[in-house]
């Protein structure tokens, strides 16, 4: 307590109060503790996951051979490639239906609310197969898609069939059942935007499709991006689940190679393989868009894993560059 | 006497049942600097936001330069205003907010050129040109590509002064724009604010800087419980207040 110090005798023993006990701090050398817990811990662990490594290579159940075969042939890089386009459209679509959602419902007009709080209520209810499995048949309920006046004539139609196709029934499925999420994720975001930032908007005079593309929704980013980042991993993934419609993205021609074949496993490791690299690249992607919406957000923005790894390498008694010299 | 630039009508305005403006008369002449002085909770960022149209008023009415605010008057009926119109007049309208309200994903020259740009549809070369001048009249010439949260609360708030005027604004409006600062960063956004005053911008500003308004108004206004108790020449109404409530708000803030 400083008030006791204070008023203590010179060369009392109040700790701090007598520096003379301690050596020079530039002579000091500071003994970090020791955690032998932790390197047990660690030692063990590094041992289980040795042995599992081991196992995986050396147990024939695997079998590597067949992985390598199959992991980069034909078949299945344009299987890849179709569970690809299934999330990029769905991702795009869903996220740009779902923003205008999340304006429906964040508007003033009552109607526009109800009808997106209608929707995202519905589409969150279903299950996505089941959905998937509806859009399949749906030309056995609309047979003719029609552009006319509304419970009036019809002035032009296609054979609804023909006109979305199994490939546009996915897309149509995975989009809706997205935008209803994506709805609740931007609208979460632009609520987490500072009230004053739509104040001083308005006080500018900036039109109001502007406000929201360049100053609310930019903003938004910074809540939304993590959880989008979630939904579009997700959507990868459960892509896989249009198998049921026969369409050749990456699980169903799994599927159809080891119902040729039988080799199960090795097949099984070649579709987790693919949705692994799918996701890594998708994550290191939102870690950078993540930053680029960052921007502004920090004092000193933080560094790039480039720059750690540099800063990693340089003594630490040498700093490298201070972080405000990086823009 | 100079004309008449922002005219407030027998404006009324309630929350629910709270009347919050009971009847307020308020005229600025071009060019004059109008300090509002009040306790807390009488109704001026209240009035001032219903200036540009934040807040609309129940009864009454506001006109800058003539031109009615938020309505359009055909025969003896106010027609409300389009979104696309309140905001077209709010760009003849400056806001300084207490927490400035700067954009902080964008650079300080992107917060000055975005409304002129989008709102105005001036080239962006232009709006630049006029950024640049305007950071160097509040000191800032060396901040442009800084964003908001890498300054200080007064040079933010500096900032916030000059994208107000980068619409070049018939009126600028102040609610309390030095409250949120340290005392020691008060003084450089006044002396932005008086040096506006002399170059003779018409100005409103909300405060309780008793110093500023006796140095700086043209006209100060002291307002309690939703109406205007009395204004005049800071002399006398600072010095010589005729009212009971303006000499017992006085004696509390001096
Ligand atoms: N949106 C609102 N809804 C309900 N009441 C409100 C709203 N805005 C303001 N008020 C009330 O109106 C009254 C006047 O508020 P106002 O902010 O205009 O006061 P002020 O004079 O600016 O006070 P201060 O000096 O503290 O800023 C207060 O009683 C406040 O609670
Ligand atoms: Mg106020």
């Amino acid at each position: 307590m400083p008030s006791l110090m204070d008023t203590a005798p010179p060369g009392g023993t109040a700790v701090g109060a007598n520096p003379k006990n301690l050596p020079d701090p530039a002579s000091v050398q500071i003994v970090p503790a020791r955690h032998y817990a932790r390197w047990a811990a660690a030692v063990a662990v590094v041992v289980l996951l040795a042995q599992f490594a081991h196992g995986l290579a050396t147990n024939p159940v695997w079998e590597w051979g067949v992985f390598g075969e199959y992991v980069l042939s034909e078949t299945i890089v344009d299987a890849v490639w179709v569970t690809l386009q299934l999330t990029a459209y769905a991702t795009v679509l869903g996220f740009l239906l779902g923003t205008v959602l999340a304006f429906m419902r964040l508007s003033r007009s009552p109607v526009l609310q109800s009808v997106a709080w209608t929707y995202i209520w519905i589409f969150r209810s279903i299950p996505m197969i089941v959905q998937l499995v509806f859009w399949f048949n749906l030309s056995a309920l609309y047979e003719e898609l029609g552009v006319g006046i509304p419970f009036g004539p019809v002035f032009w139609s296609v054979d609804s069939n023909s006109l979305i196709g199994t490939i546009g029934a996915a897309i149509i499925g995975l989009t809706l059942h997205q935008a209803a999420y994506a709805a609740e994720i931007v609208r979460g975001g632009v609520l987490s935007v500072d009230h004053g930032q739509f104040e001083a908007a308005a006080a500018l005079g900036i039109p109001r499709l502007r406000q929201i593309r360049r100053i609310v929704l930019p903003q938004a980013m910074r809540a939304i991006l993590p959880t989008a980042g979630n939904e579009i991993i997700g959507l990868l993934k459960g892509t896989s689940v249009v198998y049921v419609m026969a369409i050749g993205e990456l699980f169903y021609q799994v599927q159809v190679v080891y119902g040729r074949t039988g080799r199960v496993i090795p097949l099984l490791l070649v579709a987790t393989a693919w949705y692994v690299v799918l996701t890594s690249v998708l994550s290191v992607a939102q870690y950078y868009v993540e930053r680029h919406y960052a921007r502004g957000a920090n004092r000193t923005p933080p560094p790039t894993p480039l720059q750690r790894v540099r800063r990693f390498c340089t003594p630490a008694h040498l700093p490298a560059k201070s972080p405000g010299d990086t823009r | 006497m100079s004309d008449v630039m922002v005219d407030v009508h027998g404006v009324h305005k309630n929350f629910g049942p709270l009347e919050v403006l009971r009847g307020v008369d308020l005229q600025v002449h071009a060019g004059e600097v109008t300090v509002i002085l009040g306790p807390s909770g009488s109704g001026k960022s209240t009035l001032l936001r219903t200036i540009n149209h934040l807040e609309k008023v129940n009864r009454g009415w506001i006109s800058i330069d003539g031109e009615l605010i938020g309505y359009r008057r055909a025969g003896d009926k106010l027609h409300e205003l389009k979104e696309k119109d309140v905001l077209r007049q709010r760009t003849h309208i400056g806001f300084v907010f207490q927490n400035f309200n700067l954009f902080p994903h964008l650079t300080v020259l992107e917060n000055l050129v975005e409304s002129p740009v989008s709102a105005l549809r001036r080239p962006r070369k232009e709006a630049e040109d006029t950024a640049r001048r305007l950071l160097d009249r509040v000191g800032l010439a060396d901040k442009t590509d800084a964003y908001p949260r890498q300054l200080s609360g007064g040079q933010q708030q500096r900032v916030a002064i000059a994208r107000a005027l980068a619409l070049s604004p018939k009126v600028l409006l102040f609610d309390e724009p030095t409250s949120a600062l340290d005392p020691e960063l008060v003084g450089e956004v006044l002396d932005v604010i008086k040096d506006l005053a002399r170059s003779g911008t018409t100005m409103v500003v909300v405060t309780h800087e008793i110093g500023f308004a006796r140095e700086v108004a043209d006209t100060v206004v002291f307002m309690d419980d939703g109406v205007v108790v009395e204004q005049g020449p800071p002399a006398a109404v600072l010095d010589d207040p005729r009212h009971e409530r303006t000499r017992a708000f006085l004696s509390k803030v001096l």
